[in-house]
C-alpha cells in the first residue's frame, strides 16, 4: 500500500500538476485564438532552460528564478505572436495549426544550437526525501512543485474571474465575435492569452525539468498527454485543464500499478500510450470533454 | 430635429457581392426607426454596415455630423454605438453581472450606478447576476444583451430583429422594453420580422427591398398604407 502512494499516487499528482499547467495555455490559446498550438511544447522546453540558465548564472534554486523565466518565456512567445501568428489572425484554424507546428521545430532546433543537445539538472546533490510514519516517503521537490503549482492555478482562477483582462479573456473564448462587436480590446486580450499560457509553459517545463532533468525533447513529450489533458477538460475550459492535468497524470501513473498479481499492470515504457487511450477514448465518446467544451 | 445617426447612399455588400444600392436612412434624436423588409431585403446588412461590418464601395455614414464610414466595429463602440446582433449576442458561460460588465468594456469611469439603473431597468437580471447566462430563458438572455449594449449609455442603439424565435408573450415584453429605453432617451435603430408590432412602436420606418430603399413614413403612415399591408402585414393577421 505505501509502496503505491510513494512510487505511484505521490509522482502521479506530481506530474498531474506539471501536465495540468500545460494544459491551461493549450486551452486558452485554442479557446481565444481559435486554434491547436503545437508550439506550446517546445514553449515548455524553453522556459525549463530560461531557468536552467538563469540557475547557472546566479546559483539560487530554480524555483526562485522561475517567476524571471516565466517573464523571458513570455517575451519570447510575444514575439512569434508578432513575427507569425498575427499576421495570420482571422486564417483558418488549419494554416493556423501548421504554423505552430513550424514554429515549434523553429524554436526547438533553436533551443538545441543554443544550449546543445547534453541533458543538464536543475538540481545538483543528493535530495533527502521527507518520511512520515516511518514508510511515507515525500521528496521536498515534489512538495515545491505540488505547492507551486498549485498556487499558479489559483493565480489563473483569480485572473479569469477577478480581473477584467481575465474576463475578456472569458468572453473571447465564448465568442470572438460578440467581444469585438462589445468594444473588447481583441489584440490586447490575445497578448494577454499569450502571457499567461507563456508564464505556466515556462512553469510546467521548469518543474518537469526539477522533477527529472532538462533535454531538449522535454516538451515535446509533454505535448501528447498535455494535449490529452486539454481535450479531456474540453477545449476553452481552463478549469477542465487543470481537472484534465491531473486525471491524465495520475492515469499515467497508476497504470503502472501491480493492480493485478505483482507485475505492473502496464509496463512503464508504455506510459504515454494511457494518456494516447484517454485522449481518443475522449475524442470518440464525449469529444466537448468533461466541462462541455468546444469540439476539435 | 437634430440627426443622430445618417446613412447617404451607401452601397456594399460581402466580398465580390454586393448587397446595397444606395440605401440612405436617417435616425433622428430620441427616435425609434425600423428598417422592414423580405428576407435577403437587406436590412441586417444595412445594420452591420453602420458597424463597420461589412465592405463598403461608396457612400457616407455620419453619427451627429461626424463621420464614422469604415470604422471598426471597435472605435464604433467607443463613438457610443452599440449593436445586439440577431444570434450569440450574449457571452454564455460567464454570469449575467460579467456580461453587464463586458458591456461596459471601454468605459474608463465607474460603471457601477449605470449597472444599478440596468438591474432598475431589468429587475429579473438582478436575481440571476450570478447565473451563468446561457442558463437563462430566451427572453431573459435578450435582456441581458440589452442590458449589456446599454451599459454605455449609447447615443443610438441598434438592435437586430431583438424578438426573433420569441413566444408572443415574451415579444410583447420585448417591444415593451425598447419603448421604454427609447423612453429614456436613447435613439433606437431596429430591424423587425414582427411588422405590424414593431411599427406600432415606432416613430418612422424604412421599407427595404433588394437592397434599395422603396418607402419611409411614419409609423402610422406606414401601418395604414394598403401596400405596406399586402406585403408585409399579411392581411389579417
Amino acid at each position: 500500500m505505501i509502496e503505491f502512494v510513494n512510487f505511484h499516487l505521490i509522482p502521479g499528482l506530481v506530474l498531474g500538476s506539471i501536465y495540468a499547467l500545460g494544459a491551461i495555455g493549450v486551452s486558452l490559446t485554442f479557446g481565444i485564438l481559435g486554434f491547436a498550438n503545437f508550439s506550446h511544447g517546445a514553449t515548455m522546453t524553453l522556459g525549463a532552460y530560461f531557468a536552467l540558465t538563469l540557475t547557472w548564472a546566479t546559483g539560487l534554486h530554480p524555483l526562485i528564478v522561475l517567476p524571471v523565466a516565466m517573464v523571458l518565456t513570455a517575451v519570447v512567445v510575444l514575439g512569434m505572436d508578432r513575427g507569425f501568428y498575427r499576421p495570420l489572425r482571422g486564417s483558418s484554424a488549419v494554416i493556423l495549426v501548421m504554423s505552430s507546428f513550424g514554429l515549434m521545430l523553429m524554436l526547438r532546433s533553436a533551443i538545441q544550437l543554443i544550449w546543445g543537445p547534453q541533458v543538464h539538472a536543475l538540481i545538483t546533490g543528493i535530495q533527502r526525501p521527507y518520511i512520515f510514519f516511518d514508510t511515507l516517503r515525500i521528496s521536498p521537490k515534489h512538495v515545491l512543485i505540488i505547492v507551486s503549482a498549485l498556487a499558479l492555478m489559483y493565480a489563473v482562477h483569480w485572473l479569469l474571474t477577478r480581473t477584467k483582462t481575465g474576463k475578456a479573456m472569458r468572453a473571447m473564448s465564448d465568442s470572438p465575435e460578440l467581444a469585438r462587436l462589445t468594444g473588447i480590446d481583441t489584440e490586447a486580450v490575445i497578448r494577454a492569452t499569450w502571457i499567461v499560457s507563456a508564464a505556466l509553459a515556462a512553469a510546467a517545463g521548469t518543474f518537469l525539468g526539477l522533477d527529472s532533468q532538462v533535454e531538449t525533447q522535454m516538451g515535446f513529450k509533454m505535448l501528447l498527454p498535455v494535449f490529452a489533458a486539454a481535450i479531456l477538460g474540453g477545449i476553452g475550459r481552463p478549469y477542465g485543464a487543470m481537472a484534465g492535468g491531473l486525471v491524465v497524470g495520475l492515469a499515467m501513473e497508476l497504470s503502472t500499478y501491480a493492480w493485478i498479481g505483482t507485475a505492473p499492470l502496464v509496463s512503464p515504457g508504455y506510459k504515454s500510450g494511457i494518456a494516447f487511450a484517454v485522449m481518443v477514448a475522449m475524442l470518440i465518446w464525449r469529444p466537448s470533454g468533461l466541462f462541455r467544451g468546444r469540439v476539435f | 430635429m437634430t440627426k443622430v445617426l445618417e446613412l447617404e447612399s451607401v452601397s456594399g455588400g460581402y466580398g465580390e457581392t454586393e448587397i446595397l444600392h444606395d440605401v440612405s436612412l436617417q435616425v433622428g434624436d430620441g427616435e425609434v426607426v425600423v428598417i422592414i423588409g423580405p428576407n435577403g431585403a437587406g436590412k441586417s446588412t444595412a445594420m452591420k454596415a453602420v458597424f463597420g461590418l461589412l465592405r463598403l464601395s461608396h457612400g457616407t455614414i455620419r453619427l451627429k455630423g461626424a463621420e464614422i464610414t469604415r470604422m471598426p466595429p471597435q472605435e464604433v463602440v467607443r463613438h457610443g454605438v452599440c449593436y445586439v446582433p440577431q444570434t450569440a449576442n450574449i457571452f454564455p458561460n460567464l454570469t449575467v453581472e460579467e456580461n453587464l460588465e463586458m458591456g461596459a468594456y471601454v468605459r474608463e469611469d465607474d460603471f457601477r450606478p449605470r449597472l444599478a439603473e440596468i438591474y432598475a431597468m431589468f429587475p429579473p437580471l438582478r436575481e440571476r447576476r450570478a447565473s451563468a447566462a446561457g442558463t437563462l430563458s430566451g427572453g431573459q438572455r435578450q435582456m441581458v444583451a440589452m442590458g449589456k449594449a446599454l451599459m454605455l449609455d449609447p447615443t443610438i442603439l441598434l438592435l437586430d430583429e431583438p424578438t426573433a424565435g420569441l413566444s408572443p408573450k415574451f415579444r410583447g415584453e420585448i417591444f415593451d422594453t425598447i419603448r421604454h429605453i427609447n423612453g429614456a432617451g436613447t435613439p433606437i435603430l431596429m430591424v423587425e420580422q414582427n411588422a405590424k408590432q414593431a411599427l406600432a412602436i415606432a416613430d418612422r420606418g424604412y421599407i427595404l427591398v433588394d437592397g434599395q430603399n422603396r418607402l419611409d413614413d411614419t409609423g402610422p403612415a406606414l401601418l395604414a398604407n394598403p401596400e405596406v399591408a399586402e406585403m408585409f402585414l399579411g392581411g389579417a393577421s
